[in-house]
């Protein structure tokens, strides 16, 4: 939704043009502070990650250069990080997309005559929010550990070999990714769901179309919105995510993600323009994508 | 497209003691209808009469509580809306607006696997004058446009039964009349079964060969639209069909051809073959068009109801006619419409006037006299109000 | 939405629920369909798997732990009551600075956020594609860039990291979803309130701070809702730029190599039931306004 609002910009009716000096007073504020504090932060760490390290200088030592050489020694190092990233990320997207989809379409069309029902539903849905993403990663680590209760009892079913683990696996990143962006996948659905006019739907099964093919061809379509907002919404975030893939949480060290090695290239090993550079390299990928993936839905006129 | 290239005829529709209830509220209390096939039948009332729920009933969107529904004597109550050869112009249009007009016409056809869906929705695009449009999406089409791409959407599936659902609501008065020759012009081409819903007694006098109209979920009365408007049957009926004047009173004298009813004091005589109650507590009613106004008493004669003198409280002039309120003391107010054949109002506002009508064209109700009340002030807040929530609850029902 | 929408929902509810009522069976059921329980059902196992680990945290915010909080060993009150008596109250310390920046963080980000919004609706200028994009990017970054490009400018520059820091990147993140969230008030209101309001003799001034500034009120506070939320729960920007400085979700993440503290889970716990709570609250007082207006009919 946050998506849509933006691309419906150019389309909106021209507002009527008055005392523009007023205009500037609404806009310069924020919009300096935008420049100051995200544009020119991205430049920064444009230059950042083409620094060269200093000449007898000590660790985290820089010089503005344009060593373009760090791109290609992060991708050498980081090739399986970067892979992973995106193919975790892709996984999760996915798989919330599944298991929103029906919720989304029970809280928006099926709930939509009892309102006292449907907003409880909502705040269920964002209840999430409303603790600590830690806490609640914490928590599945510690429920799915291999000494919890869920994991014996799958080992002693034989449902799962008695050497196996769920944390540290690509599985329990790939989980917790989930469980993390239903939120954001659920909502924009729910939007867009919520204003899914069902004289469509009527319309279809009155031409001839089973349920499911009404489904296919009319709900699924109509709410392509929805779908584009919440997978954007829950794509971006994953791929840069590094909570989930942390050793303390879900993940081992055989999933590490790009935000991972950001981290601790940035805040550990205080090699900058390493960090930098995989940063670049993760937004231009996302801008690159999303360009691409929006493009190909054909939503921009229904964004 | 040739006519014949419809060669599929409209099915008789039989709905047989159909009920519907929702939660709270009965939609259709007992409602048994047969319209045969290849007529243009029409189901007309005031929003929250059931006739929306009936169209949805036949189309399948709904299932009846009670009751069958059979299309060409084929029992359908038990399939879903998907199976059924029904197809509904919405009032909404409903086209879909992530497809472009020739995939939503031949959308249908395409579910049912027909060959050549394209061509064929081309030649129901060309029905309509609007093949050229083909691959514009909806949401580029003007309002009439749209109806008339939502009855091509309808017709190129050749349906047994054609469902109306109010479809010109949303069109301005012009293109309205305009949109009712077309369809009405489509239906005799195409020879299917047409069941139209609709609250605009004009519209559903123009179109139908048969009108049906519609109170409180049953039907009230049921023909041709010429002997439902010269001949109601109930008080409703006379009122919503066009306008009427009724008064009540006792039948004091009748004859083989015609009885007397005592009208507070004023005699009216009403051909026995048009009353429909001979005795008793009756009411009866002339349309305004049928009453003549008087500037001098006239002479009594037995072909001419007679009532005056009276005073013209009102005078509206509306073009064609003009409508004239005449109060009679002890009678009431009586509405009369004068053609403008002359030039300026025949009386003025405060004249002393006479009313006639011929005994032939007087009509006695089926109703119960009590229960139908002369004149109801809608002009009130507290009424007002009172018909904004009964149209917010009959929009409810009729999703 | 109207009124009279709200009312419709209503009555659409009382339909709802009886038509629901499993009790009312006609002879005759052709479908049921995959609406009837297949979707109810999934619907609450989701809910299910969604609350897990909240009920998980709630329950082991009693647990009577030593310094780890992995199993449990016992109910009890002490955590709840001796909450910052643990490490020498560093949960505490770090909840307070969680809500210092999270106030400090919305109140900039909604008074520059409403602004932006206020112009993108009320005026037209040449640049709006560019300030449309540029309020669009936070949205589209991934917190790990945006917090390594800051840290990168405050690094450049040669500021510290502190409190300040966090506040300048919690703001900058906040500002667009403000934008967003008011925006879509601004666009909802009808025109013709304030046309009113200025053939009423209103002044340009007057009718902005009686009429439009009242009318958008509910929508700001949303928007600092979330922007306070979405500061107070992150710890991605957070961690490239606190230095020092501990926030909540940084305790707990510096924390969780070594065992959380279920002093943790009880601030953790006592945050949600008070969202919980206010969230609810609004609902409810919602729905029962629609209730009462659907009455007076």
């Amino acid at each position: 939704m946050a998506f849509a609002a933006f691309a419906t910009a150019e389309a909106q009716t021209q507002a009527p043009k008055r005392k523009s000096r007023i205009a500037l007073f609404l806009l310069l504020p924020g919009i300096a502070y935008l420049v100051l504090f995200f544009l020119a932060p991205l430049i920064s760490l444009l230059l950042t990650s083409l620094q060269a390290p200093r000449e007898f200088g000590d660790i985290g030592q820089f010089d503005y250069a344009f060593n373009w050489q760090n791109y290609t020694a992060v991708i050498q190092g980081y090739l399986p990080h970067i892979l992973r990233s995106f193919g975790y990320a892709l996984a999760s997207t996915v798989l919330a997309l599944i298991i929103s989809y029906p919720l989304a379409y029970f809280i928006g069309v099926k709930a939509r005559r009892r309102p006292m029902l449907q907003g409880l539903m909502l705040v269920l849905v964002i209840a999430p929010f409303f603790i600590s993403f830690l806490l609640r990663t914490l928590a599945w680590k510690q429920l799915l550990s291999d000494e919890s209760f869920v994991i014996t009892s799958l080992k002693a079913l034989s449902l799962m070999a008695p050497d196996a683990h769920f944390t540290g696996t690509p599985f329990a990143v790939i989980f917790g990714l989930t469980y993390n962006f239903i939120p954001f996948m659920t909502l924009p659905l729910y939007t867009t769901l919520e204003r899914l006019d069902t004289r469509f739907l009527e319309a279809g099964s009155d031409l001839y179309a089973s349920p499911f093919t009404v489904f296919r061809k009319v709900t699924i379509p109509l709410s392509m919105p929805g779908i584009v907002a919440g997978t954007l919404l829950t794509f971006i975030p994953a791929a840069g995510d590094y909570i989930n893939a942390s050793r303390d949480f879900l993940g081992g060290t055989e999933t590490q993600m790009m935000g991972n090695v950001i981290e601790a290239n940035f805040l550990v090993l205080l090699n900058y323009p390493a960090a930098a550079a995989l940063s670049i390299i993760l937004m231009a990928v996302i801008l690159v994508l999303v360009g691409v993936y929006v493009k190909r839905s054909g939503t921009e006129e229904l964004l | 497209m040739s006519a014949g290239a419809f060669a599929e005829q409209g099915a008789d529709l039989e709905l047989v003691g159909i009920q519907k209830r929702f939660p709270g509220f009965t939609a259709i209390e007992r409602l048994d209808l047969t319209i045969p096939a290849g007529s243009f039948f029409a189901l007309l009332g005031p929003s929250g009469c059931g006739k929306t729920t009936t169209l949805r009933l036949v189309a399948g969107l709904e299932e009846p509580t009670q009751g069958r529904i059979l299309i060409g004597g084929a029992d359908v109550t038990d399939t879903k809306a998907h199976e059924r050869p029904v197809n509904t112009v919405f009032q909404s249009y409903a086209l879909f607006p992530h497809m472009s007009i020739i995939e939503n016409v031949s959308f249908g056809l395409k579910r049912r696997r027909i060959a050549d869906a394209a061509g064929r929705a081309h030649e129901a695009l060309r029905l309509v004058e609007l093949d050229h449009l083909a691959q514009r999406r909806p949401q580029q089409l003007s309002g009439g446009q749209q109806q008339r791409v939502a009855l091509a959407r309808a017709i190129v599936n050749r349906p047994a039964l054609l469902l109306l659902d109010e479809p010109l609501g949303a069109l301005d008065l012009k293109l309205r009349r305009q949109m009712q020759l077309e369809l009405k012009t489509i239906q005799e081409e195409v020879g299917l079964t047409f069941l139209h819903v609709t609250h605009d007694q004009e519209e559903a006098m123009t179109m139908a060969d048969s009108v049906a109209v519609m109170n409180k979920g049953a039907i009230e009365q049921m023909g041709p639209p010429a002997e439902l408007y010269e001949s109601p049957r109930t008080v409703f009926v006379a009122n919503f069909l066009g306008q009427s004047n009724l008064f009540s009173g006792d039948v004091v004298g009748s004859t083989n051809t015609a009885i007397t009813v005592d009208a507070a004091g004023a005699r009216i005589v009403v051909p026995t073959e048009r009353a429909r109650r001979h005795q008793g507590r009756v009411t009866i009613g002339v349309r305004p068009e049928k009453v003549a106004l008087h500037r001098e008493a006239p002479r009594e004669s037995a072909q001419r109801n007679l009532l005056g003198p009276g005073h013209v409280i009102d005078v509206s002039f509306s073009g064609v006619s003009t409508q004239y309120l005449v109060t009679v003391p002890g009678v009431g107010t009586l509405t009369v419409f004068a053609q403008n054949i002359g030039s300026g109002p025949v009386a003025a506002e405060g004249a002393e006037v006479w009313v006639s009508w011929d005994v032939a064209h007087g009509f006695g109700l089926d109703d119960d006299a009590e229960s139908a009340p002369r004149f109801a002030a809608d002009d009130d807040t507290e009424t007002i109000a009172v018909h904004r929530r009964e149209a917010l609850v009959a929009e409810l029902e009729e999703r | 939405m109207s009124g009279e929408v709200q009312a419709a929902a209503v009555l659409g509810e009382l339909a709802e629920s009886e038509a629901r009522d499993p009790g009312r069976r006609t002879p005759r059921r052709r479908r049921v369909g995959l609406g009837d329980w297949l979707l109810p059902a999934y619907t609450i196992i989701a809910f299910v798997f969604l609350l897990i680990p909240i009920v998980y945290t709630f329950v082991f915010s009693f647990n009577d732990s030593l310094k780890s909080n992995i199993s449990w060993r016992g109910f009890t009150f002490d955590k709840w009551l001796n909450v910052c008596n643990v490490e020498g109250g560093a949960v505490c310390q770090a909840f307070g600075n969680s809500i210092v920046i999270g106030v400090a963080a919305t109140v900039i980000a909604t008074t520059l956020g409403t602004m932006i919004a206020l112009a993108l609706v009320r005026y037209r200028f040449r640049a709006r594609s560019a300030i449309s994009l540029l309020l669009f990017l936070p949205m589209a970054t991934p917190e790990v860039v945006l917090g390594a490009g800051l840290a990168a400018q405050f690094l450049a520059v040669g500021v510290p990291k502190d409190m300040t820091t966090i506040i300048l990147a919690h703001t900058m993140f906040c500002i667009s979803f403000v934008v967003v969230t008011v925006k879509a008030r601004i666009s909802s209101l009808d025109p013709a309130l304030e046309e009113a309001g200025r053939d009423l003799y209103g002044s340009p001034a007057q009718v902005f701070w009686r009429v439009t500034f009242p009318l958008l009120t509910p929508g700001i506070l949303a928007a600092a809702l979330l922007s306070f939320a979405l500061s107070f729960d992150d710890f991605i920007i957070t961690n490239f730029n606190s230095g020092s400085v501990s926030t909540f979700p940084k305790y707990v993440y510096i924390s969780a190599s070594r065992g959380i503290p279920a002093e943790a889970n009880v601030i953790a716990s006592a945050v949600f039931m008070f969202a919980l709570v206010l969230v609810i609250a609004a609902q409810v007082s919602r729905t029962a306004r629609a209730k009462r207006l659907a009455k007076l009919g």
